[in-house]
């Protein structure tokens, strides 16, 4: 496997360091990495924010602000870069080293087009005229795979999507044929189908460049199948190291086992209770002396505390771990779920779903909005269709989760439930109460038997009351006495009572999404809709937030709405699955139906398309993979919506495909607890 | 497109005609042009006065609605009416107009131009002894009014003009009457003096611009997108250049407008100290002597101007971003 | 001046926690004694503040006083600023002005800052009809000449009814930053504490006097200081055409613009008004100043620390 063996490293870090700031106020970002990559080969460095994965590739780069003290040494074809002059860097940036950032909207200069802005990475190094590099970026931008590449080339950035701006960006680093190539986080802001796309891409780039690759990200899932070796950092430095299989099968650090284990995975059975790691990541200004993963350790002993253990060697080639308990670890054969203690089983709604009252009902719910265009000169340029027909409904106790893709109209439909307005067109009955033939006083009233809980958890708290003052809100809005409920509320979600008097602000995401679940729980409501509540948060927070909230729903018997891009979760979560594409469910059904035995064929690529963080498994797997964007829902396909891009539509002989283009399907039961809308539904297992 | 812009433009007119309107009637309410007449000696008839006064649309002794019918139909026919003494409003106009258009056309340009380009050097050399520098002169320059920069420059002139014996700097009236000479003597006079009303505009520009586009060039040097441009292999220099400035040049137009109406002030302050027969004198002196019909035409010329002033902003900004284009 | 958010999170507490001073208010008050324009600027302040207000107590002469003795004399022990041509006290008389500016900038930042908040956030909040009644009456004030207006109402400032000059210097001062703040609040209305409020139950006004004013606080206190000194120019402007505050009444305006026919002969009836007037302008852009980077440090530090 490993491919490195015997040839010379492009790439060799070692001892790398980064400082910020000065005195009591420095900020290690970065200590000690080394690692190295040899032409062709594909390293993964994983970490959750903070752990100054991207300080590393930056430092590599020489593109640290100036308040950045650097040290240690990086070395490229053997010839060191730290230290040198920038103008030289300049001439290797872009040529020998090009870089792949995170977000392609904010990588992108807004005010030129795309086509130019590859051609001027071009320009810059090799000495051809301007319609000669023009002419290089549109084949660059084919080669990316983008569509009608001519006339994309004269696009502005705001005019591509996510997908085709980080194509664009690989475009440009592969410009001038690199021999390394770093990704940060190159598919994070993507949906998982784009994502599943964009990975392709880069496997392209780099059979095109022959390139080592650095891939940074936070998702132990996107590079089990892509990279070859794996570096884990944890505040800044690295703790775990080996080949791939090694890292993910036989994890020594217990962070790497933790990590592993707190990811939901689509592949394990059914409900089984996520691992989460308690705490959160050291300060990166005031380290502990000790092991900094020592506070959120199961297995610290008082040895830990005395001093920060180095990367000790254990089996397997080249892997190595920063622990001092690894020999206890490999004695035992401790895995993740030994280590960490397991949340609650799943909890299924009991008895027979007919018989339980129904809390939230949505009926060909329509949601139409005009589409304007342009800042200065606005004006009307047609319709979305955001939400198109959806009908859905949620027994009491029960976890419905709404999945898709951005675009998808799933956050347009919880703000029209939670609206509690006249829809303009179809139904939507909350708690048995008509949003069309409500008053006043009845929406008030509904208003406190249904709460929200939003994604951003720094956003969805005044930054300018305590949390006394948030949660004491929905209390006094609803004339209800504030007493000691604050504290019982804080109790309920695990939080301390004397946080009551601290602001937001102080927290960390994972506590105040738990304060965001605290607000949301104050007036005793029945039904909870969570607006993608997790996905702000890192993977190890994110299982003790989900553990948390299915630990309320048992004790408190609520229902959730759970609306989520991340399908993984929603496995963890829910009982059943409702998949939107285009303003309309694809797929509803039992949460086991639907992601055991697939039907519409979206729903199939879509859970094709999620990584497993399972370095085997994804490398046998075959994806089925999805082509182009989204279409506009300002101008949704004739027919099926999902035809233009459907896997199975296009397999189908020409007489069988008149259908699909001039017939909408319906949602039609498959048995069981199922139903698809497709002409063509066909039961079949993805994972 | 089209609709868009004759909605925008016919929303544009109803507001210069409620302006205008506004300042009509309220001048025509407030101001007192009889008093004009009465302060003579010999203190000519009241009746003769009134006649004289009925005469120019000037009656106070006439409803106000009335005077207002009057003017407003001759206003739709494009006449302005005349001034307390009997001249055509029009007329004044006519020759004041080219005069505060080159002062303000002259100022805007020489301000917005080296303001920006100051505020970006003071941004990329940030905390170096140019950023230092520039931010303190804008500082003092944006804490004096600009009366009191104008009357200091032509202290200062003064002193100059003294201290060498000569008389460079001219700063009263756009040219010296009755100079003899050909064209280039005329013009080396009117380039002097230009350049003390011109530098007063523009000096107090250049603060306002120097500081607004440091701030807007600080936000975009560490935008990602000038990140990707040096990962390029572009140099530092290159990179906010090309990228940087270029990016943070959209919210300078979009401030113009801004900026607008406070530099039409100026130019009126400026007018007035240097002696200049721009509108903006013609504002003072027609507010002194009661009259009315050149208050009027004045602050239509001033609700145009911000007008064509906000409209071009707006052009400039889809000029330069073509995010805002219709596509 | 008076800040909405504390006054208005105390009323709503009806809670046995005692409220006490936000804590983030005390983090810019401790990053704004760091920046040394800002302090620079304060201290200065509360100097001619003092100077103004206490500053007439130490000479004997009143600013309605005229001294037969001299005219038009330059500074002496008796005579500190010097005198004017009518025998006026200068130091007297200026400090007499200085007072009025001062006022006259600190009511019409109050005022205008006010009417902006509440204008720009109900319109950004609401927006539809609202919104374009509201944004049309600003844009109607920018079309209208501030400066004419007011010199054409100046007659109605006289015998001491500075407190209507004080209003129309607000009415005018007020439209930009209320579209600054329309567009803030049309971008803070996204954010999901806003919403939560809404769908919590809690009315638009209380949202907009909770949440959004107090989170765009900084903004507006920013805003009126700038302000504050855009008064006294504007102030000092139209008074130095006579437009201004009208005799009895004095300002800086009205004294600079007596001093400039003698400026050159005589400095000092010119120069102590404008250079006391220069200074707190300075003083108080430069407390603005110091008040931004307190509020948004990140925006002008090089580069900040990622991962």
């Amino acid at each position: 496997m490993s491919i490195a063996a015997g040839r010379a490293p492009v790439l060799e870090v070692s001892d790398l360091n980064v400082t910020f700031g000065s005195g009591t106020d420095a900020v290690r970002a970065v200590r000690g990495v080394d690692y190295s990559i040899a032409p062709g080969e594909v390293l993964g460095i994983v970490g959750e924010s903070g752990s100054g994965k991207s300080v590393t590739s930056l430092a590599v780069m020489g593109l640290l602000p100036d308040d950045a003290r650097v040290s240690g040494s990086v070395r490229l074809h053997g010839q060191e870069l730290i230290g040198r002059r920038d103008k030289e860097m300049t001439r290797l940036r872009g040529k020998a080293i090009s870089m792949v950032f995170q977000d392609p909207l904010s990588a992108l200069t807004p005010v030129y087009t795309v086509g130019d802005q590859i051609a001027e990475a071009v320009r810059i190094h090799q000495d051809v005229s301007r319609d000669k590099a023009a002419r290089r970026a549109v084949e660059l931008l084919d080669l990316v795979g983008i569509p009608s590449p001519e006339q994309r080339a004269r696009a502005f950035p705001h005019e591509f999507s996510g997908g085709m701006r980080q194509r664009a960006m690989i475009a440009m680093a592969i410009a001038n044929d690199p021999d390394v190539i770093i990704c940060d986080e190159p598919t994070t802001a993507l949906d998982v189908t784009i994502q599943a796309q964009v990975l392709e891409v880069l496997k392209t780039a780099q059979t095109e460049t022959g390139a080592g690759i650095v891939m940074i990200t936070h998702d132990l899932g996107v590079v089990a199948g892509f990279v070859d070796r794996v570096l884990v950092m944890y505040a800044g430095r690295p703790v775990e190291k080996g080949l791939v299989d090694d890292v993910y099968y036989r994890p020594r650090m217990p962070y790497t086992m933790g990590l592993l284990g707190s990811i939901p995975r689509l592949d394990t059975g059914d409900r089984e209770p996520l691992v989460p790691i308690e705490g959160n990541p050291p300060s990166m200004s005031a380290l502990p002396p000790g092991c900094p993963f020592e506070p959120r350790c199961p297995l610290s002993i008082p040895e830990c505390e005395a001093g920060e253990p180095p990367l000790i060697p254990v089996p397997g080639e080249g892997h190595s771990a920063a622990c001092i308990r690894t020999q206890t670890i490999e004695n035992r054969g401790l895995t993740p779920r030994d280590v960490f203690k397991a949340g609650p089983a799943g909890a299924v709604a009991r008895g027979d779903r007919a018989g339980r009252p129904t809390v939230l009902m949505v009926d060909r719910l329509v949601k139409h909005y005009p589409l304007m265009k342009g800042a200065v000169f606005k004006r009307r340029v047609g319709t979305v269709h955001a939400v198109d027909g959806v009908s859905f409904d949620i027994r009491e106790g029960e976890t419905l989760g709404l999945v898709g893709e951005s675009g998808s109209g799933k956050t347009t439909t919880l703000m029209e439930i939670l609206r509690l307005a006249p829809p303009q067109s179809g139904r939507v009955v909350v708690l048995g109460r008509d949003t069309a033939k409500l008053g006043r006083n009845d929406r008030m009233a509904i208003r406190r038997d249904m709460q929200v809980v939003f994604q951003d958890p720094l956003a969805s708290l005044d930054p300018r009351l305590t949390v006394q003052d948030i949660l004491a809100e929905p209390l006094t809005t609803h004339g209800l006495e504030v007493g000691s409920r604050v504290r019982e509320l804080l109790g309920l979600v695990g939080l301390d009572a004397s946080f009551a008097s601290r602001y937001p602000q102080e927290f960390s995401g994972g506590q105040r999404q738990r304060i965001g679940i605290a607000r949301a729980l104050a007036l005793e409501p029945r039904l909870i809709v969570l607006d993608e509540p997790v996905s702000a948060l890192d993977v190890s927070i994110q299982a003790g937030v989900i553990n948390l909230l299915e630990s309320l729903k048992i004790r408190l018997g609520l229902s959730y709405l759970f609306v989520a891009h991340d399908l993984a979760v929603v496995r963890h979560i829910a009982e059943r699955v409702a998949v939107m594409y285009l303003g309309w469910i694809a797929e509803i059904g039992a949460v086991r139906d639907v992601y055991d035995t697939p039907a519409h064929p979206y729903t199939q690529s879509l859970l094709s398309a999620i990584p497993l963080p399972d370095p085997r498994k994804e490398r046998e797997r075959r994806r089925i993979l999805l082509e182009g964007d989204l279409p506009s829902p300002a101008d949704p396909p004739r027919g099926c919506r999902f035809h233009t891009r459907c896997p199975k539509f296009k397999s189908l002989p020409e007489a069988q495909r008149a259908l699909c283009v001039d017939q909408e399907p319906e949602l039609r039961p498959l048995g069981g607890d199922q139903a698809a809308a497709c002409h063509y539904a066909e039961r079949l297992e993805v994972v | 497109m089209l609709k868009f812009l004759l909605r925008r433009l016919a929303n544009y007119v109803l507001l210069v005609v409620i302006a205008t309107s506004l300042a009509y009637l309220l001048a025509a309410s407030t101001l007192d042009p009889r008093a004009n007449y009465e302060g003579r000696s010999p203190r000519p008839p009241e009746a003769v006065v009134d006649a004289r006064l009925s005469e120019l649309n000037l009656n106070d002794k006439v409803p106000l609605i009335q005077r207002f019918g009057t003017w407003a139909g001759d206003v739709v026919t494009g006449d302005f009416g005349r001034t307390w003494e009997g001249n055509s409003v029009n007329q004044e106009i006519t020759r004041r107009v080219g005069v505060t258009l080159r002062l303000l056309v002259l100022g805007v340009l020489l301000g917005s131009v080296l303001g920006v380009f100051a505020g970006a050097y003071a941004a990329v050399k940030q905390y170096g002894w140019f950023d230092h520098g520039a931010t303190l002169v804008s500082f003092l320059i944006l804490s004096i009014p600009t009366v009191v920069i104008a009357v200091l420059l032509q202290i200062a002139a003064v002193a100059f003009n003294e201290a060498t014996g000569t008389r460079f700097f001219q700063y009263t009236g756009e040219y010296t009457p009755g100079l003899q000479g050909g064209l280039l003597t005329h013009l080396g006079d009117r380039l002097q003096h230009l350049v003390l009303p011109t530098l007063t505009l523009a000096l107090s520009q250049i603060a306002v611009y120097s500081r607004y586009q440091r701030n807007m060039m600080l936000d975009v040097m560490n935008a990602d997108f000038v990140r990707t441009a040096r990962a390029k292999g572009l140099t530092r220099r290159a990179a906010l250049v090309r990228h940087a400035l270029r990016t943070a040049l959209i919210p300078a137009v979009t401030y113009f407008a801004f900026t607008f109406g406070a530099l039409l002030v100026g130019t009126t302050f400026t007018e007035k100290i240097y002696g200049w027969h721009g509108m903006g004198e013609l504002l003072v002196n027609s507010i002194y002597s009661n009259d009315v019909n050149s208050v009027a035409a004045v602050s239509c010329f001033a609700a145009v101007a911000v007008l064509i002033a906000a409209l071009l902003s707006d052009v400039l900004h889809a000029a330069l971003d073509p995010r805002v284009r219709v596509g | 001046m008076g800040m909405p958010e504390e006054q208005l999170g105390e009323e709503l507490i009806k809670e046995e926690s005692a409220p006490r001073a936000s804590s983030r208010g005390r983090l810019v008050a401790r990053r704004f004694l760091r920046t040394k324009q800002g302090v620079t600027g304060l201290i200065v302040l509360a100097l001619l503040f003092v100077l103004a207000f206490a500053g007439p107590a130490l000479t004997d002469w009143s600013y309605t006083d005229k001294d037969f003795m001299s005219f038009l004399q330059p500074p002496s022990a008796r005579h500190w600023f010097g005198t004017s041509q009518t025998g006026q006290d200068i130091y007297a008389v200026t400090l007499r002005g200085m007072q009025k500016s001062l006022i006259i900038g600190l009511l019409v930042a109050i005022i205008s800052t006010a009417v902006a908040a509440i204008v720009g956030s109900f319109a950004g909040y609401f927006l539809g009809w609202t919104d374009r009644m509201l944004m049309w009456v600003v844009d109607l004030l920018l079309v209208l000449p501030s400066f004419l207006i007011i010199a054409i109402m100046s007659p109605l400032f006289r015998g001491g009814n500075w407190p209507l000059f004080v209003l129309m210097l607000a009415a005018f001062m007020w439209m930009v930053t209320s579209r600054i703040m329309r567009s803030m609040t049309i971008s803070i209305k996204e954010r999901e504490f806003i919403a939560a409020a809404r769908f919590m139950g809690v009315s638009a006004p209380k949202i907009i006097f909770r949440h959004v004013i107090p989170n765009l606080a900084s903004l507006l206190i920013v805003d009126a200081t700038i302000n504050v000194s855009a008064a006294i120019l504007t102030e000092t402007s139209l008074s130095y055409f006579g437009f201004g505050v009208q005799p009895p009444d004095v300002s800086l305006g009205t004294l600079i613009a007596d001093g400039t026919r003698s400026a050159t002969t005589a400095p000092w009836t010119f120069f102590f008004a404008t250079g006391l007037l220069i200074i707190t302008v300075l003083a108080v852009n430069l407390v603005g100043d110091g008040l931004r980077d307190a509020f948004d440090p990140t925006a002008r530090r090089p580069g900040k620390a990622r991962s």
